[in-house]
């Protein structure tokens, strides 16, 4: 697809690489010369210097045959009107970072009458994500599919608990559970396991199964970590202002840490139910004046990334349970993965993440359509939702029959509302859901995903 | 510096030039000349299997940036103009070694200074292997190697920036891939309808063959003694006067046209600016050279044809230029400095860099008068970056620093003033023939081995614009 990205600052420039390696043909567009020169050099993607403003510009960087318009400048209005624009001039899908929630509000309205397609909020959908990693304390990362019905969850194998040295064949009947092991992460590698793979402690394992049941396998894993009650939250910027929303409304307490006095007002006005300080949340004096000892979770969203880690590392110590942690530079992650922080979240990867789903979705694909996309352990694993359509070959053959390759395997389905774990018995039909992992990187279609398993049959 | 990824960028490199030399090798068998077939068959064989050998394993450190896009680049081009002359040196047809590179390099940067006496005694696969390195030369020979390699690799602009001529480097499109396809498309549909043209002349397909490899390189090797005066024909002069025109224009042009955008190449100032040159000279060397010749259209077809083989650096001949007056002797030596237009095949300082020094120098006098003023450079109505400016200025320092060094060295030979400096001349700019000994009608052969050996050097130096070469003395051992 012809993909044209106006504004790249730190958030372009990750989801002009992500793009760049779906080998669409991607041109960005930004005002200043050194950035549009970054791009030429470091990407397989056309760099222009130019205004997203200026209709001039705008055809010059081929709006007309685009067929995605990507504003991601830092100023919403800029976003929205060269989203507006680039549509008049005829690309097809025009999506813009806006961050303002006033925006968000009149969603059906931008999107109708200016004909936006799509509106991230990276703040927005980073408090989702974080929302998401407190209600399963104990997984790193729960991702949901199918409109909920389905969830895939990240765990670190504990040593000496059930599951250390685990055959993963046993697991269904020892845990009296439905639910299947789709990926393991060990030293740095992403494996499919089959029937006979044995878990050691320190994996880090991906879970697919319905919602109940993964609850219930928490439980029974042993060391339960409670329910999160009391969440600790440093920084108040605009990811805690989604973010409180829904951890008082999932009847969690929230006690927040912010600098300055004017918003820690403005918060206490939104959210009288919490608990607002107005402190230097650096200080671990002042933490453990307000209790960090005995809170379920913290979660660092200062606006310094080393602060964040610091402060993280910090909690650990404490012994808090749960930690999250938001860091904005991508080349941190590698860091702070090693020094032990499991629950990072980012919000220009998540806002990559999002369009890539979005670009995704709308690619010409044969007989099937990406519905969801996940991409997990440091991109090295996919978790894709297509839905079957049209008349494949692969529609009613028994799954043992299909799948015999490596680094693919189909997690779940769901078929009218029911919940599958696939086993070699099952088959797949019309319409139905199909979770599918893979290793595999650019994967558009089922279609796609079974030819290639033949193809590397026949060879 | 990431050596492993030079290594195997060079490897793939030596395969290459070892399959492209598979197309010489048939000429050989067409024309049945064992000796020269041997020669290629050799080099060939040796050649790929050292490339293979070299790029079985593929480094897991993909990384290259500047300077390793510049080391590739330099070492890519030494190596072609040392193993590219081993086929005529094996087959005896250039004795000395020396010799057989500077004709190489001669060859591949698109030069056509020759150190051959007699150019009719060579055989055709030779012949065809020197015109097909001017082919090869002129775009590039890694931007070759890109458009026929599947390679996704995204750091690929680092080489295209070292080896393609002016002072900025862009893509057409957004994927690299496409974009040096594109160039390559054209420039081979380019070379095609040359072809046929001159097919349609006194000349026989192989002789329109090569003649249209050495224009569309702007090299200039040709294949008879007199080179094109030989054929004495108009329909063959304005021809090639045509392409030659063609061939020194940004080719970014020609994508412009395909994807309609017409005003864009009215309005580029560097093309009109090309034009003007290539008009006034034309005009002004006619008129002094009607005594020469009686009428104004006589000296007009000759004045143009020079004009257009020294501005554009391909360096044919229809005239003994020495025997002309010395005004236009001298606009002529001018004219090599010019060069073509950035983005062509054309070598020289390349017509940007003039525009950008013209504008510039006017703007200091604007400044000396008005102390306060400020004047931006502006070029197509867009403002060049103060980089851009300051680097061509630079450039134009390092390349008349060069030019002295040269001279200076190339003394030693001791031959006369006019030999000496037009030959660092006519090789720093790509040119070919120059004035003295080295007229259109006379050649190198008269310079020492360890002379040819330093003018090589000045023209790898002039078709990679001299600083990937520098990166050579910025080695150090770790």
């Amino acid at each position: 697809m012809n993909i044209l990205i106006v504004g790249c600052g730190k958030a372009g420039m990750i989801l002009t690489r992500t793009l760049c390696q779906e080998e669409h043909n991607v041109t960005v567009m930004d005002i200043k010369p050194n950035l549009a020169e970054n791009v030429l050099n470091n990407f397989d993607a056309q760099g222009i210097t130019g205004n997203g403003l200026i209709i001039k510009d705008l055809q010059d960087a081929g709006v007309e045959e685009a067929h995605a318009v990507i504003a991601m400048t830092d100023s919403d209005e800029t976003n929205i009107l060269c989203c507006m624009m680039a549509r008049k001039c005829g690309a097809k899908h025009a999506i813009a970072r806006v961050r303002n929630p006033m925006f968000s509000q009149q969603l059906v309205f931008m999107r109708d009458e200016l004909d936006i397609s799509l509106m991230v909020n990276p703040e927005y959908q980073t408090a989702n994500e974080i929302a998401r990693m407190l209600r399963y304390p104990n997984a790193i990362h729960v991702e949901s599919f199918a409109n909920g019905r389905m969830e895939l969850a990240e765990m670190r194998v504990m040593p000496g608990g059930i599951m250390d040295g685990l055959v993963l064949s046993a697991l269904p009947s020892k845990m009296k559970l439905r639910l299947l092991v789709c990926a393991v992460m060990r030293d740095d590698q992403c494996l499919i396991p089959d029937g006979n793979f044995v878990l050691r402690s320190n994996d880090r394992i991906y879970i697919t199964a319905a919602h109940s049941e993964l609850s219930k396998f928490y439980k029974q894993v042993g060391d339960v970590k409670n329910r999160i009650k009391s969440v600790m939250i440093v920084g108040g910027g605009k990811i805690s202002y989604y973010l409180i929303r829904q951890l008082l409304e999932l009847g969690m307490q929230v006690k927040i840490i912010e600098q300055d006095l004017n918003r820690c007002e403005q918060l206490s006005e939104w959210f009288p139910k919490a608990d607002i300080i107005c402190a230097d949340g650096t200080d671990q004096d002042i933490l453990l004046e307000e209790g960090i000892a005995n809170v379920n979770a913290c979660i660092t969203l200062t606006g310094i990334d080393e602060e964040n880690i610091i402060l993280s590392l910090y909690a650990k110590k404490i012994g808090v349970n749960k930690i999250v942690t938001k860091i904005n530079r991508t080349s941190l992650l590698p860091i702070s993965d090693s020094v032990g922080l499991e629950n990072i979240v980012s919000p220009k990867n998540t806002t990559a993440a999002l369009i890539l789903q979005y670009i995704r979705g709308k690619e010409d694909s044969q007989g099937s359509n990406i519905n969801t996309l996940y991409r997990l352990a440091e991109d090295k694993l996919e978790a894709i939702e297509f839905i079957v359509r049209g008349d494949a070959d692969y529609i009613g053959v028994p799954l043992k029959k299909l799948k015999s390759g490596s680094g693919f395997l189909i997690a779940g389905i769901i078929r009218n509302n029911k919940r599958i774990i696939p086993t070699g018995d099952d088959c797949l039909k019309l319409n139905d859901s199909v979770i599918i992992v893979t290793t595999r990187q650019k994967v558009a279609s089922l279609d796609a995903m079974f030819h290639a398993e033949e193809a590397d049959r026949s060879s | 510096m990431n050596y492993k990824m030079i290594g195997y960028l060079t490897g793939q490199m030596i395969r290459v030039l070892g399959i492209l030399m598979l197309l010489p090798l048939i000429v050989s068998l067409i024309y049945q000349e064992p000796a020269s077939r041997n020669a290629f068959a050799v080099t060939a064989i040796v050649l790929i299997v050292v490339g293979t050998l070299v790029t079985l394993k593929k480094p897991e450190n993909k990384e290259i940036y500047t300077r390793e896009g510049m080391a590739t680049v330099t070492a890519t081009w030494i190596l072609v103009s040392i193993l590219g002359a081993v086929p005529y040196f094996l087959s005896g047809e250039i004795p000395n070694f020396a010799d057989a590179v500077f004709e190489t390099a001669s060859g591949f940067t698109t030069t056509g200074s020759t150190i051959l006496n007699d150019v009719e005694s060579v055989s055709n696969a030779c012949l065809f292997w020197r015109s097909f390195s001017h082919w090869l030369g002129g775009m590039g020979v890694l931007v070759f190697i890109l458009a026929v390699l599947p390679q996704n690799d995204t750091k690929t602009m680092h080489l295209v920036r070292a080896e393609s001529p002016g002072p900025t480097a862009g893509k057409l499109a957004s994927k690299m891939s496409f974009s040096v396809r594109m160039l390559y498309g054209i420039y081979i549909a380019l070379t095609v309808l040359e072809t046929i043209l001159l097919t349609c002349s006194k000349m026989t397909f192989f002789e329109a063959l090569n003649h249209a490899f050495a224009t569309a390189g702007t090299g200039g090797f040709g294949m008879k003694n007199a080179s094109i005066a030989a054929y004495d024909s108009v329909y063959i002069d304005v021809v090639i006067t045509i392409f030659m025109l063609l061939f020194s224009v940004n080719f970014t042009m020609y994508y412009f046209l395909l994807s309609k955008k017409f005003l864009q190449v009215f309005k580029n100032e560097e093309l009109r600016f090309f034009l003007s040159i290539v008009v006034t000279a034309s005009l002004l060397i006619a008129i002094n050279i009607i005594p020469v010749y009686g009428g104004f259209f006589k000296s007009l077809r000759y004045s143009s044809f020079q004009v257009l083989t020294v501005i554009s650096t391909a360096g044919f001949a229809t005239a003994d230029f020495t025997e002309w007056p010395f005004f236009s002797q001298m606009i002529l030596l001018i004219l090599m400095f010019v060069g073509g237009c950035a983005g062509s095949t054309g070598g020289g300082l390349k017509v940007m860099r003039i525009l950008i020094m013209c504008k510039t120098a006017l703007r200091e006098i604007r400044c000396v008068l008005n102390p306060r003023s400020v004047v931006t450079i502006k070029c197509d109505g867009k403002a060049i970056d103060k980089e851009v400016v300051r680097g061509v200025s630079y450039y134009f320092v390092v390349f008349m620093l060069l030019l002295a060094i040269s001279v200076l060295l190339l003394s030693l030979d001791g031959h006369d003033i006019p030999t000496t400096v037009t030959a660092v001349i006519t090789c720093l700019n790509n040119v070919g023939p120059g004035l003295g000994e080295i007229n259109p009608s006379g050649n190198f052969s008269g310079f020492s081995s360890w002379s040819k050996v330093l003018l090589s050097l000045d023209m790898l130096l002039g078709r990679l614009e001299i600083y990937p070469m520098l990166v050579l003395f910025t080695i150090r051992k770790k």
